[in-house]
């Protein structure tokens, strides 16, 4: 059984937790997230150029990159990660260019290596998968597609086509942290794109607090959570670890408990 | 250099957006549907003689085509070498080429039922030429403008205000057109249902390389056609300053099957190439950014390093993929001038022919400047003058300690 198939389950909705690598203590910070009960870990490999990301996002982009932060860096929070929590399903999540720059069979192989299980990569449509999917699938990293709004059923299959792992929803046609996810077609669209796929969907941006999570829990297999987070990173620094933890339990308990009575 | 030439220059992209390597479809899947729409709309203008007929017609009493094709004589006897002509995008409505693709993009967003426009813009050019054709057609407009780019440019700041546009300044990054261009891709992947996207250079992701080089292709139409007419033969050099590569693609690309046309596009080395400068072919490597695959200025990690140039229209850290692609081919020499030689070459197109050019240019005729006398007298140089060096007295000036 992969970590993936371990952490999501047909009763039980996954926390799908985002951070920056690089933005204040990270190592600190993951473990802060799988402390408060985390299930699956994405880990934001920061770049100059965060065009679909938010302003929470685009802020812990470039305080990494100020403080310095090297995609060698982001290699040594993921394997460190991954000596610390075996079983905790680990994604990078970033941009193409940082991801092929020294190649893609570079990246996949150095992604293996520290223990990566899947990797989410917001620029590379599926269209333009032969950049990075095949280098990531001949070792065995899952490529994380997203599907949004504006996938409909006669695209839907392309995006699902080579993705593995699970699937994103993306709840709003929008960045990151802007919007409120748009509850009501949240159901809706989860059910429809269930039809043609027995991979795990998990739904995000947007996704701020307890009462959402445990509404889009009800029907996701998952709930990202992520500039919620990055904020609490950005006002706290590396005293955020304890604020992480509070808000992760306070999510996770909300996600883990929405299909229950 | 590719193992083999192709049998044609002018064929690309192929069906997926490809310009060989470079070019395609980088982009959020949310914007995917919607770029696969315009692509199929492009393909059924392109066949619909009532679209060309209305670009045609707009280009012709709008924008004032075609623009003349110019002998400069003084220029020519000064640098003693080849015969230098211009070709007068200059004296377009708006004072830039950048009007003709603007003039096309909206005539698509009006037939794909798009009631919103949105433009990034560097130096105002772009923005400006935005907010001239959202007013012609009565669309409401937001230009996306690095905050830097907005204090440094006052004059088209207000001019886009004037012709109704909002301009929303972008202080993420460093300010200017690269964050700019982010922004502008943000708000598009928010508003997807009513707004189109009118990128001002030959870049993106696919097709808009394509269609800005197409609308933009009536430059060297039109250039090859008063050449014949009136030297009698094709032209032994083109000459065009790049940024993102629009009014060079636009000159050079009815050309590109004419063996015996050299070309040459220029680009910013700014500062000079080992320090700061915007020259992504020679000083860059190919990545992806802002939905396609092309040389750019990046790091070792492919982080995204800033550009320089005195130029605000050239300030950009990447280049269209089709001028990678035409680089990796040999088709086309391209080379790279300073912000001091190019203040050179302004002055000089003053001095010799009364003709102030945009910093864009001033960067081609700094290039001609070299390689004119190195040519044969019955030799002929074609440039493109892009744009009227108006908007950039301002620039000169500081760069000459002259107070305005």
């Amino acid at each position: 059984m992969t970590r993936f198939q371990a952490a999501f389950s047909p009763t039980r909705s996954a926390l799908v937790c985002f951070i920056t690598a690089g933005d204040g203590d990270t190592s600190a910070n993951l473990d802060a997230l799988v402390a408060g009960g985390a299930d699956v870990i994405e880990l934001g490999m920061p770049f100059t150029d965060p065009m679909a990301d938010g302003p929470a996002i685009q802020a812990a982009n470039l305080r990494s990159l100020a403080a310095g932060t090297k995609t060698a860096d982001v290699l040594r929070y993921a394997t460190e990660f991954r000596a610390r929590h075996p079983h905790i399903p680990l994604v990078l999540m970033g941009y193409a260019n940082p991801m092929v720059r020294r190649g893609p069979e570079w990246f996949a192989d150095a992604a293996s290596a520290a223990g990566v299980d899947g990797v989410i990569c917001v620029d590379l449509a599926p269209e333009e998968d032969p950049d990075l999917g095949p280098a990531l699938r001949a070792k065995g990293i899952c490529p994380i597609r997203l599907a949004t709004p504006t996938t409909d059923a006669a695209r839907l299959p392309r995006v699902l086509d080579g993705s593995s792992g699970f699937l994103y929803y993306v709840s709003v046609a929008g960045i990151t942290g802007k919007q409120e996810a748009a509850l009501d077609s949240i159901d809706a669209n989860v059910t429809r794109i269930r039809q043609s796929t027995d991979l795990p969907i998990v739904v995000g941006f947007g996704v701020r607090r307890p009462d959402q999570a445990e509404a889009i829990a009800r029907v996701a297999d998952g709930v990202v959570v992520g500039s919620a987070f990055v904020d609490i990173v950005g006002e706290h620094g590396v005293n955020a670890p304890s604020f992480l933890q509070d808000l992760t339990a306070s999510l996770a308990k909300a996600v883990h408990n929405a299909r229950k009575g | 250099m590719t193992e083999q030439t192709p049998n044609s220059f002018r064929n690309q992209p192929d069906e997926r957006g490809h310009f060989g390597q470079f070019g395609g479809r980088y982009v959020a899947e949310t914007l995917m549907p919607l770029i696969l729409d315009l692509e199929a709309e492009y393909i059924k203008a392109k066949a619909d003689p009532a679209f060309k007929a209305e670009f045609d017609d707009l280009l012709e009493h709008y924008v004032g085509r075609p623009s003349p094709l110019y002998f400069a004589p003084r220029l020519t006897e000064e640098l003693s070498g080849a015969q230098v002509w211009f070709k007068r995008d200059e004296l377009n409505h708006t004072g830039a080429h950048k009007i003709n693709n603007c003039v096309g993009q909206i005539l698509l967003a009006i037939r794909m039922g798009k009631t919103r426009i949105i433009a990034e813009t560097g130096a105002g050019q772009h923005g400006v030429a935005t907010a001239t054709v959202c007013a012609r057609f009565g669309l409401p407009c937001t230009i996306f403008m690095g905050a830097t780019d907005v204090a440094r440019q006052a004059p088209n700041v207000f001019r886009m205000k004037l012709l109704g546009a909002e301009v929303v300044p972008v202080t993420s990054g460093a300010a200017t057109l690269k964050d700019a261009m982010n922004e502008a891709l943000r708000d598009w992947v928010a508003n997807v249902h009513d707004t189109f996207y009118i990128i001002g250079t030959a870049a993106g992701p696919h097709p808009y390389p394509e269609l800005v080089r197409d609308f933009q292709s009536v430059i060297g139409t039109e250039a090859r056609a008063q050449l014949l007419e009136r030297t009698g033969r094709l032209p032994d050099l083109l000459v065009a300053a790049i940024g993102g590569g629009s009014n060079a693609i636009g000159l050079f690309h009815p050309f590109l099957d004419d063996p015996s046309v050299k070309m040459l596009g220029v680009e910013a080395a700014g500062h000079g190439l080992d320090k700061e400068h915007a020259a992504s072919l020679a000083g860059g490597f190919p990545g992806i950014l802002h939905g396609n695959k092309t040389y750019l200025l990046q790091d070792d990690d492919g982080q995204i390093t800033e550009a320089h140039s005195i130029s605000a229209g050239l300030d950009y850290p990447g280049i269209g993929p089709e001028h990678a692609w035409l680089k990796e081919t040999g088709r086309v020499d391209y080379t790279s001038v300073t912000d001091m030689e190019a203040l050179e070459g302004f002055k000089l197109l003053c001095r010799t022919e009364g003709i102030i050019p945009a910093l864009e240019p001033a960067h081609a005729i700094a290039a001609v400047a070299k390689v004119a006398p190195t040519m044969p007298k019955d030799a002929i140089i074609c440039a493109n003058l892009c744009g009227r060096g108006d908007k950039d007295i301002f620039t000169v000036a500081e760069v000459l300690g002259v107070e305005m």
